[in-house]
């Protein structure tokens, strides 16, 4: 996509979260299924040339109010990366506890009130949260601890204003952080009761042949740091991103699809935990476990149980980061420009985001790429769409919009609230 | 407690027109009244207006109205499509009203204004329409607080 055409894009800050469906029938078969969705963060990469290499991490933040911190840690790691510099692991774990806050957010919120209404046949959260109050106070909850975890490191719940390259402005102190342990081990309560809520849903048979892709770490579950790995053998560090994964346009999405040497590929909790399940801790696997999970998991409707999962591991990794907390001192470590070209990749609640920035010997970023979650996923949703819708096609068209939109929210889509009024076209032949 | 609520984001043109309504009141408000600004996830009203019994809410809307335009609503009925935009907000606030009245945690008394934008891109300034618009209500809510409610 040119400079040019992006510029003809419709105003973006009205659009987040619109989306829309085509299917094409022809004699009988589903021949197409087209998402059309818009995504911001194309727009945000031109905004970036010329700005200074400090400034990224606090710019692309504004790019979603769900997942800010994934956008400040991919773009810290990769501008820290043109500069040679790795922080101290007590900034590092600082960083990770900060990103489990905004797991804890993005989950609570995907799992209660964007995707458990369509298990339990509600229009909406509020629908479901007039029968079910019990529940969905349990994740907005669940969600609050999060909010709070990310005020206490990030200065705010949204668009965090503490991060900087190199660290943090402020390192939260130990008080401050242990204040939130009776929260936090309420919520690993509720976490654990949201597994085993999820678990309880009837789930269609839908499981698909994917290419995994995520991050992996020899030591941890990956949040903000790993080689890029994937189910069909991929091993790349996120140096290597650009040599495998290829963007390109097509006619009816403003935002870029990714293919990974060619194929399509799903990133997001199934790849991560499918990639990963081995680096849960022992308590968190059982309780995947007994939720009937396996060491993978191929079924997009149960990434409900596997979001979950992850909302567990999130709180439980919390109170560990807590537990063993001692503020970094300083809280940033000096990272001084030079001409180069860094890469940086971090687990986004909802998948892998990838940031490479071209920066000069002063510091001016003269080329940025910011590759979300969901331009990647976008292929894959649309080959599920289609063996999805070609299962039901006998549908009536209501119904069939129904089952649908149920299929797209699995994927946790940053169009998730807007899919809740998809505008499905059928066109038959 | 009487509580004011601007909600709005500060870099994004005439979605500020909430927080600038509040800040003319924080200026401005009887003692006793506590203003404060929401940024961005509009869910967490139910966490800002949790113990408050009076509460107003201020908020830019994009309904095609002329720019500056200003609507009234009251939180003992659902608000409408007016409020029903959600732009940048996962919820928009009258889901938020909704959920809150499901949850039965909405305030005794919730009042508020609507304050029409003409542009909402990242970076612009607020418009001439939208700044008089929140001054406006800024003016009303305050002559409501210094006579009582």
């Amino acid at each position: 996509m040119t400079h040019g055409s992006r510029l003809r894009v419709p105003a973006l800050t009205r659009v987040e979260g619109e989306g829309g469906l085509e299917i094409v029938v022809d004699d009988g078969q589903v021949t197409e299924a087209r998402l059309d969705i818009y995504e911001p963060p194309r727009f945000f990469e031109a905004l970036l040339r010329g700005r200074q290499y400090t400034e990224p991490p606090d710019i692309t933040a504004r790019i979603c109010g769900i997942c800010p911190v994934a956008y400040q840690m991919s773009a810290c790691a990769a501008i820290e990366d043109a500069c040679g510099v790795t922080v101290p692991a007590d900034i590092a774990a600082l960083r990770r506890l900060l990103y489990c806050g905004e797991w804890m957010e993005s989950h609570a919120l995907h799992v209660y009130l964007l995707h458990a209404p369509d298990f339990l046949g509600y229009e909406s959260g509020i629908h479901l949260a007039r029968d079910h109050p019990d529940a969905v106070a349990r994740g907005l909850r669940l969600k609050k601890a999060g909010n709070h975890l990310m005020e206490v490191v990030g200065g705010r719940s949204v668009h965090p204003v503490n991060v900087r390259i190199g660290g943090f402005y402020r390192a939260p102190s130990v008080s401050a952080l242990r204040a939130l342990l009776p929260e936090l081990e309420q919520a690993r309560q509720d976490a654990a009761e949201t597994v085993a809520w999820v678990a309880t849903f009837t789930f269609p048979d839908f499981s698909r042949d994917y290419e995994f892709v995520s991050l992996r770490h020899p030591d941890e579950y990956p949040i903000t740091a790993g080689r890029v790995v994937s189910t069909g053998g991929l091993d790349i560090p996120p140096a290597g991103y650009d040599r495998h994964f290829t963007e390109f346009q097509v006619p009816h999405s403003t935002a870029l699809h990714s293919v990974l040497d060619g194929k399509t590929y799903l990133t997001g909790p199934l790849a991560r935990y499918s990639l990963n399940s081995g680096r849960l801790p022992a308590e968190v696997a059982a309780v995947a476990r007994a939720a009937g999970l396996g060491p993978t998991c191929a079924n997009p409707f149960r990434s409900i149980v596997v979001r979950a999962v992850e909302l567990l591991y999130a709180c439980d990794e919390a109170l560990r980061l807590i537990r063993g907390y001692q503020p970094p001192d300083p809280p940033a470590v000096d990272v001084l420009p030079r001409a180069a070209t860094g890469y940086g990749c971090t687990e986004a609640p909802r998948g892998l985001l990838y940031h490479r920035y071209a920066i000069t010997a002063d510091g001016t970023v003269t080329d940025a790429k910011i590759v979300p979650p969901t331009s990647q996923n976008q292929r894959a949703i649309e080959a599920d769409l289609r063996a999805f819708a070609a299962a039901r096609i006998g549908l009536p068209p209501e119904r069939l919009t129904e089952e649908c939109e149920r299929a797209v929210r699995s994927y946790d889509p940053c169009i998730s609230c807007a899919a809740h009024f998809l505008d499905l076209r059928v066109v038959g032949s | 407690m009487i509580l004011v609520i601007g909600i709005g984001n500060a870099d994004r043109g005439d979605d500020a027109a909430g927080l600038v309504a509040a800040r003319h009141i924080r200026d401005a408000a009887p003692p006793g009244v506590t203003v404060t600004e929401l940024d961005g996830d509009q869910l967490t009203l139910l966490d800002a207006w949790d113990g408050a019994a009076d509460v107003y809410v201020v908020d830019a809307v994009c309904s095609g109205a002329e720019p500056g335009t200003v609507c009234r609503f009251d939180g003992s009925a659902p608000l409408g499509a007016r409020f029903k935009h959600r732009g940048t907000h996962i919820f928009s606030l009258a889901d938020v009203v909704e959920l809150g009245r499901a949850l039965h945690r909405l305030p005794v008394r919730l009042r508020g204004y609507g304050i029409e934008g003409a542009a909402f891109e990242l970076g612009a300034p607020l418009s001439l329409e939208a700044e008089a618009a929140a001054r406006t209500v800024a003016e009303q809510i305050l002559h409501e607080l210094w006579a009582g409610g």
